[in-house]
């Protein structure tokens, strides 16, 4: 960087203009319909204006006239590659609000299935990040072994990505007989598949130099503008919601939450890697003891909300996944806001990106791992 | 006509004589200049096809998928129905673009790859023109091609195109360089320039082993610079996909859009080509020194057949380039060639000169 920084200051001389290029709302590597107005000095990017808002679709206005069973339906369609952690997310919150206490079974099955989406999530988020870095061959590695996790959703509760398996209360059915052969199935085969992506991608020395120093955020930085998950974990901010205000079963699970202080792509790239270790070693710890019960508790036909405000926050698999709801006593909720993890990484983008070149700006959008409806809800 | 699988020169200088038994020489110059250039537009439509075809076959291994399937057997007729349709696309221009330049970029794309075409010895006595100085005029004339893509980044008066024809400039000028300095490498070795002598030389062993290591490190450097001026491989930045949609060919269609992507896989046979030619001994058989049997085996091998198997298999390597690994950036590619490849390269010329001096090749 500082190279070129120095031939911009030579080159005074000559007359460069910045121009104004917009990646988006049409831009293969954006993901979705998200736009970026970036301002240019040749390759150097000097800002960037993200503007969102191209998929607004309104779910938090909707949700005013649904009742809460049916609010669940709507957040997965929000950050659709995390269903299933928000879909949790709501119904934690109608249970605290209700003080209902869910059987451990549900528990069991509501963690399990929470690891399987992260999982899924970081999968096809390493697939796309081999891809925005021009290695096509990893989007279908990555998508080979999602399959396996989509698999065993379509198996238990008959969807594959927006799952609406969590109510309030409990999960909808129970799972399927062959759940935890599938599963254990599952995870020593990707154990043994994990090791290929870090041989294909991980160790690669041109990965390694598209993404070591590159996009570097400080823990200050990550803080200030609330970057969270595995982005903000790979600045050194320790915001792992499983951690500090655990819920489900993650009480009753050893895991570690990886940091790393470098803050730049490649530790936020491996920050991801390494969660997926940490994912099978959790499920691994519940699969064999998911204990007998019911699979949701009764609850009423109405389900209505006592007056006040609620708030639940989730690890989703892009960071903390808030839902905060108002409630009048009424069967619908009188206000609710979601706080989406998409939204504060994104803002973050101009700290990283301003100063490298628009390759790298591809590569660190990718190691925040957007999804825009999850941005624009 | 006294067709020889072995040795078309007979043929050749046969058919000339036909032809001017019955024609002025002017009328025979004519003919056989259509003769030649209709069966050069014919083999780098139909060899274009087939590169498409393997190339999205070997993708597809390398994917863990099958490619294309379903239009004819194993998907034969894919790509044939691919040029169809972009044969009958309409074409659209930008409203803003410069009408001439913009249409004309295309055409010196290819005007380039058919030039480079014309002095490759496909077998002995098939090669059009045989110049003294034929390794000198394909890197003249393979050079041309990067006009035409200047052209379509700027006159398409589009910023993403422009970005992508200034980094595709940069990045060929540079390794044009590191091309043209590996294959005076092997010049210095051959001590010649005209490609029909320098496959004759490499009779009893190729160059990549005659000339011991300075050989092998020019055939490596080689390899990674063509692959780099052909625009592929990890070397794709003028049509990154995820940065700049298409590059420089974003606002083309049709058969316009299609005369960039043919020229693209005809570089790449180009540059195939020329490593056989110059460093795996063109359409020469593989021999062993002593073993008269096997070299007698490998021998009834026809000429035809030893170059096209060397030449879809260094293209099966640029294309195994392409599916593993990530894409450089811009400053990394420029650092590669004028921090790394550069040096190591006047180095190795250095270190062939002493090869050919203290005679150790022979």
């Amino acid at each position: 960087m500082s190279e070129t920084k120095e031939i911009i200051i030579s080159s005074d001389k000559i007359h460069t203009d910045q121009y104004l290029v917009n990646m988006g709302p049409q831009h293969p590597s954006t993901h979705g319909v998200l736009r970026l107005l970036v301002r240019l000095e040749g390759e150097i990017v000097h800002h960037i204006q993200p503007h969102v808002g191209y998929i607004h679709s309104g779910i938090e206005k909707m949700c005013e006239s649904l009742s809460y069973p049916q609010v669940i339906h709507l957040t997965d369609r929000m950050d659709y590659l995390s269903a299933h952690m928000n879909n949790e997310a709501v119904c934690l919150c109608v249970e605290n609000a209700l003080q209902v206490e869910v059987p451990d079974r549900v528990k069991y099955v509501r963690t399990i299935m929470d690891e399987l989406t992260r999982l899924a999530s970081h999968q096809l988020w390493w697939c796309v990040m081999g891809m925005d870095l021009g290695a096509l061959t990893t989007f279908f590695y990555g998508l080979r072994d999602r399959e396996h996790i989509l698999d065993i959703f379509e198996e238990t509760c008959g969807a594959r990505m927006t799952l609406n398996y969590s109510v309030p209360g409990g999960v909808m059915f129970d799972i399927h007989p062959n759940f935890q052969k599938r599963v254990k199935a599952f995870i020593t085969e990707f154990r043994k598949k994990l090791p290929e992506y870090d041989q294909l991608l991980t160790g690669n020395v041109i990965f390694q130099e598209r993404t070591n120093d590159i996009g570097y955020l400080s823990l200050e930085d990550a803080i200030a503008w609330g970057v969270t998950g595995p982005s903000g974990r790979g600045s050194g901010f320790s915001c792992d919601v499983r951690k500090h205000n655990p819920y489900s079963a993650y009480p009753l699970v050893q895991f570690e939450e990886k940091l790393d202080t470098r803050g730049d792509s490649f530790a936020r790239y491996r920050l991801r890697i390494e969660e997926m270790h940490e994912s099978l070693h959790i499920i691994e710890q519940l699969i064999d003891n998911i204990p007998e019960g019911d699979y949701a508790v009764k609850m009423k036909g109405v389900v209505k909300l006592p007056e006040g405000e609620f708030y639940q926050r989730v690890e989703s698999a892009r960071g903390e996944f808030g839902v905060y709801i108002v409630s009048d006593g009424k069967k619908n909720p009188y206000r609710v806001k979601f706080r989406s993890p998409g939204f504060s990484n994104l803002f973050a983008l101009n700290k990283m990106a301003a100063g490298h070149k628009i390759a790298d700006l591809v590569a660190i959008m990718s190691t925040l791992d957007l999804v825009i409806p999850d941005i624009d809800r | 006509m006294g067709f020889n699988i072995y040795d078309f020169s007979g043929m050749t200088h046969n058919m000339h004589l036909w032809f001017m038994e019955r024609m002025s020489p002017t009328a025979t110059t004519i003919v056989e200049w259509t003769v030649i250039g209709v069966s050069y537009m014919l083999f780098v439509a139909l060899f274009g096809l087939f590169l498409v075809y393997a190339e999205r076959k070997v993708c597809a291994a390398f994917q863990q998928r099958l490619g294309p399937m379903r239009v004819g057997l194993w998907g034969l007729l894919q790509t044939i129905a691919d040029f169809v349709k972009l044969l009958m696309k309409e074409l659209i221009m930008p409203k803003s673009a410069d009408k001439f330049l913009y249409n004309l970029a295309p055409f010196i794309v290819m005007i380039a790859t058919f030039l480079a075409m014309a002095v490759l010895p496909f077998a002995k006595g098939l090669q059009t023109l045989d110049f003294d100085i034929g390794i000198f005029y394909v890197t003249a004339v393979s050079s041309v091609g990067v006009i035409g893509i200047l052209l379509a980044g700027w006159s398409s008066n589009n910023k993403y195109s422009l970005i992508g024809a200034m980094r595709s400039g940069a990045q060929i000028l540079s390794y044009e360089l590191s091309v043209s300095l590996s294959l005076v490498t092997i010049i210095i070795l051959a001590g010649s320039m005209q490609l029909s002598v320098i496959v004759e030389s490499q009779r009893d062993s190729w160059f990549l082993f005659k000339g011991h290591i300075p050989s092998l490190i020019a055939f490596v450097i080689f390899l990674i610079a063509g692959t780099a001026e052909t625009n592929r491989g990890p070397f794709d930045l003028a049509e990154a996909e995820s940065e700049l949609t298409a590059g420089f060919h974003t606002e083309y269609s049709g058969i316009k859009f299609a005369f960039f992507f043919l020229a693209e896989y005809i570089n790449m046979f180009i540059v195939a080509a020329m490593a056989t030619t110059v460093f795996l001994g063109g359409w020469m058989p593989l021999h062993f020194g002593s073993i008269e049997s096997f070299n007698h085996v490998m021998d009834f091998i026809p000429p035809l057949v030893w170059f096209f198997m060397k030449v879809c298999g260094v293209i099966f390597l640029i294309m195994w380039f392409k599916w593993t690994f990530p894409r450089l950036r811009v400053d990394q590619i420029l650092t590669l060639e004028w921090k790394y490849l550069l040096p190591i390269n006047l180095v190795n010329i250095l270190l062939m000169c002493l090869v050919v001096l203290t005679k150790f090749h022979l």
